[in-house]
């Protein structure tokens, strides 16, 4: 029982020695995993920031907004609810793309590994 | 105090100490204690997020500033929903695979610096510290409304309450009465909003057009304006909404609690979709509290607004649906103060104790006994500490444990990640530059100094103009980081590459 032990506490040290990870790192392959995923990332969260702040400043800087688009619903509200219209679209879309990534990830472990 | 309140009271209580005693007896091992071994799922992980994150603040007191201001207190509502594609975009995933139980371990994982544990430490500590006393101080004053006892047995009602939860229960206790939580608030709004929606034959439009002339603002109440004037001001707050949240201890250490970076996802859906929903329906409960309780009455019950909610659940739905109301708020102030007592405990017992005075040399048993001692020391100073600040206005320390969450976690966890040169001294450098210029800004504001007596703690001249100092603070943090990198020679690649796979593949050596 005990030697079965120290074997499996010897299998993992040699796993732990052969993943080297500046290879990783370094390949065309992880490179190239990153950049796609900075791709994506990078647009969509200087989008919904901007976004996000131009209710803000549009309400401290103008008062175009306070207009009526809808009965007594004003062009403000009508912002407002997109934000959170903006929330629900962009985190589907974020798990619709992050699940092709767990893929590409899964990949490169599993063929270096290998 | 009504029958019906006592009795809904008393259910919801014995069926928390129902699940905390299921959960003991499931809590064998430090990592069961601090993350519920990790076996949540997406959706228990999501509702639990949401009842971590809507605390008394939010649901009574954006109600509140709904009603008595109109638009702008929805600006709250955008800036916390926002925020989570922020935690989700850039801090979910990567924290799930870097970390074990706290912010510390993740930053961790790239440098193996006491000083940067210790650095990581102080500021959880300062922000549950300061967040706990918001919570227990307006739990007080709000039991103590909503069931006539006085205050300091109110605190000592929620302060009892919740070391129970933590330290037999630990974090699967904590995060099964923050599911419970969530499912009575959330189902709580739905019939309150119903019913006021009821009255206007659901037609959205009628009610705009009646809130028009049920304040005394008149048309402006549904312009934004009344409240924030100060254009930077408005937009330092905006900015400590948003950042703040992925930067909060008791959030970040939800992400723990489930096996990957799968689930880490999933559980963010499903939170912005309860949080959404929420904040979308805390828009009918304040126009209705206007229309159907009255600008005077809401006023008359709590100056600042708190009462809404409950007086909108009586002036709708009588005697029973005011004390669900009542029972709900209840509930909502103790899941918040569970998990923030457990995220300091954790700041405590596992980072400084464990990690910095024990060395990580430390037995599980051990380990068990010093986050207990840890969680019940958490609990006794907040209790201590809010009996003392009852009178105080401490309504600013909600937005200022945001704003340091923003300052100091934010950057380095954003570094850590995705910067390949940032090093140890940036890392010291990010925490206590963002810590402390939030601190020593705030502490200059009107928030602390005003020249008109009980207004604010002290009276005087504000050195600081801005009651949020996010937009100064923010920036602090994130240069301070850079500063502190350049400033030193130290560059380990070896580890940013073992952090980047990490981080971005969810690889472990156990798979």
């Amino acid at each position: 029982m005990a030697q079965k032990k120290l074997i499996l506490v010897e299998e993992r040290r040699e796993e732990e020695r052969r993943v080297d990870f500046v290879e990783i790192e370094k390949s065309t392959r992880f490179k190239q995993f990153l950049m796609r995923k900075r791709k994506f990332l990078v647009p969509m969260t200087v989008f919904f920031l901007i976004f996000y702040f131009t209710l803000p400043v549009l309400t401290s800087y103008t008062t175009f907004l306070n207009t009526p688009a809808i009965g007594d619903i004003s062009w403000v509200w009508l912002f407002s609810f997109s934000q959170f219209v903006m929330v629900w679209v962009l985190s589907a879309i974020y798990v619709k793309k992050a699940n092709s990534f767990d893929k590409e990830a899964d990949e490169i472990i599993n063929d270096y590994l290998n | 105090m009504d029958l019906t309140v006592i009795i809904l009271f008393l259910a919801i209580v014995s069926l928390t100490l129902v699940i905390t005693y299921y959960a003991a007896k499931q809590t064998k091992s430090t990592g069961d204690f601090y993350t519920a071994g990790g076996g949540l799922t997406g959706w228990q992980n999501g509702l639990a997020i949401a009842g971590d994150y809507l605390s008394a603040a939010s649901f009574l007191g954006i109600a509140g500033m709904i009603a008595l201001q109109g638009f702008d207190g929805f600006f709250y509502s955008i800036g916390f929903l926002i925020a989570y594609l922020v935690v989700l975009f850039l801090v979910a995933e990567p924290l799930r695979n870097l970390g074990k139980y706290t912010l510390a371990d993740m930053i961790n994982s790239r440098f193996d610096a006491r000083k940067v544990r210790g650095a990581a430490a102080l500021s959880t500590i300062t922000i549950v510290l300061f967040y706990m006393i918001a919570q227990l101080v307006g739990a007080g004053a709000l039991i103590q409304l909503l069931f006539d006892i006085p205050y300091w047995v109110a605190v000592l009602l929620v302060g009892v309450m919740m070391t129970i939860y933590v330290l037999f229960g630990g974090m699967l206790a904590t995060s099964w009465v923050q599911i419970t939580k969530a499912v009575l608030l959330m189902a709580g709004m739905i019939i309150m909003s119903f019913m006021v929606l009821m009255k206007f034959n659901f037609n959205i439009g009628a009610m705009f057009t009646e809130v028009k002339t049920a304040t005394s603002h008149g048309e402006a109440y549904l312009n934004p304006g009344i409240k924030y004037t100060n254009p930077l001001g408005t937009l330092s707050l905006m900015l400590a909404l948003v950042l703040g949240t992925a930067g909060l201890p008791h959030i970040l250490m939800r992400f723990f609690t489930v096996k990957d970076a799968k689930t880490a996802r999933k559980s963010v859906i499903t939170a912005t979709w309860a949080i959404g929903i929420f904040y979308i329906l805390i828009l009918f409960l304040g126009m209705g509290a206007a229309i159907f309780v009255g600008e005077s009455e809401i006023l008359a019950a709590n100056p600042g607004g708190n009462m809404a909610a409950p007086l909108l659940a009586e002036a709708i739905g009588g005697n029973i649906l005011f004390a669900i109301i009542a029972a709900v708020a209840f509930a909502t102030i103790l899941a918040v103060v569970a998990g923030l007592v457990l995220s300091g405990a954790s700041a405590f017992a596992h980072d400084i104790y464990g990690q910095i005075i024990k060395k990580g040399k430390i037995t599980e048993r051990q380990q068990m006994l010093a986050a207990r001692y840890a969680a019940l020391g958490v609990s006794v100073l907040s209790i201590i500490l809010s009996l003392g600040a009852q009178y105080l206005n401490v309504a600013f320390l909600v937005s200022l444990a945001f704003c340091i969450a923003a300052s100091a976690n934010l950057p380095v966890i954003l570094y850590t990640v995705y910067w390949k040169k940032f090093n140890t001294n940036g890392a010291v450098w990010a925490l206590l530059g963002g810590l402390f210029s939030a601190l020593i800004l705030v502490s200059m504001s009107p928030s602390v100094f005003s020249p008109v007596e009980g207004a604010a703690l002290f009276v005087g001249k504000p050195l600081f103009p801005l009651d949020n100092p996010a937009l100064v603070s923010v920036p602090v943090g994130f240069i301070a980081g850079y500063l502190g990198t350049i400033f030193s020679k130290e560059y380990d690649y070896n580890r940013f590459a073992e952090v980047s796979v990490r981080a971005h593949t969810g690889y472990r050596e156990s798979k």
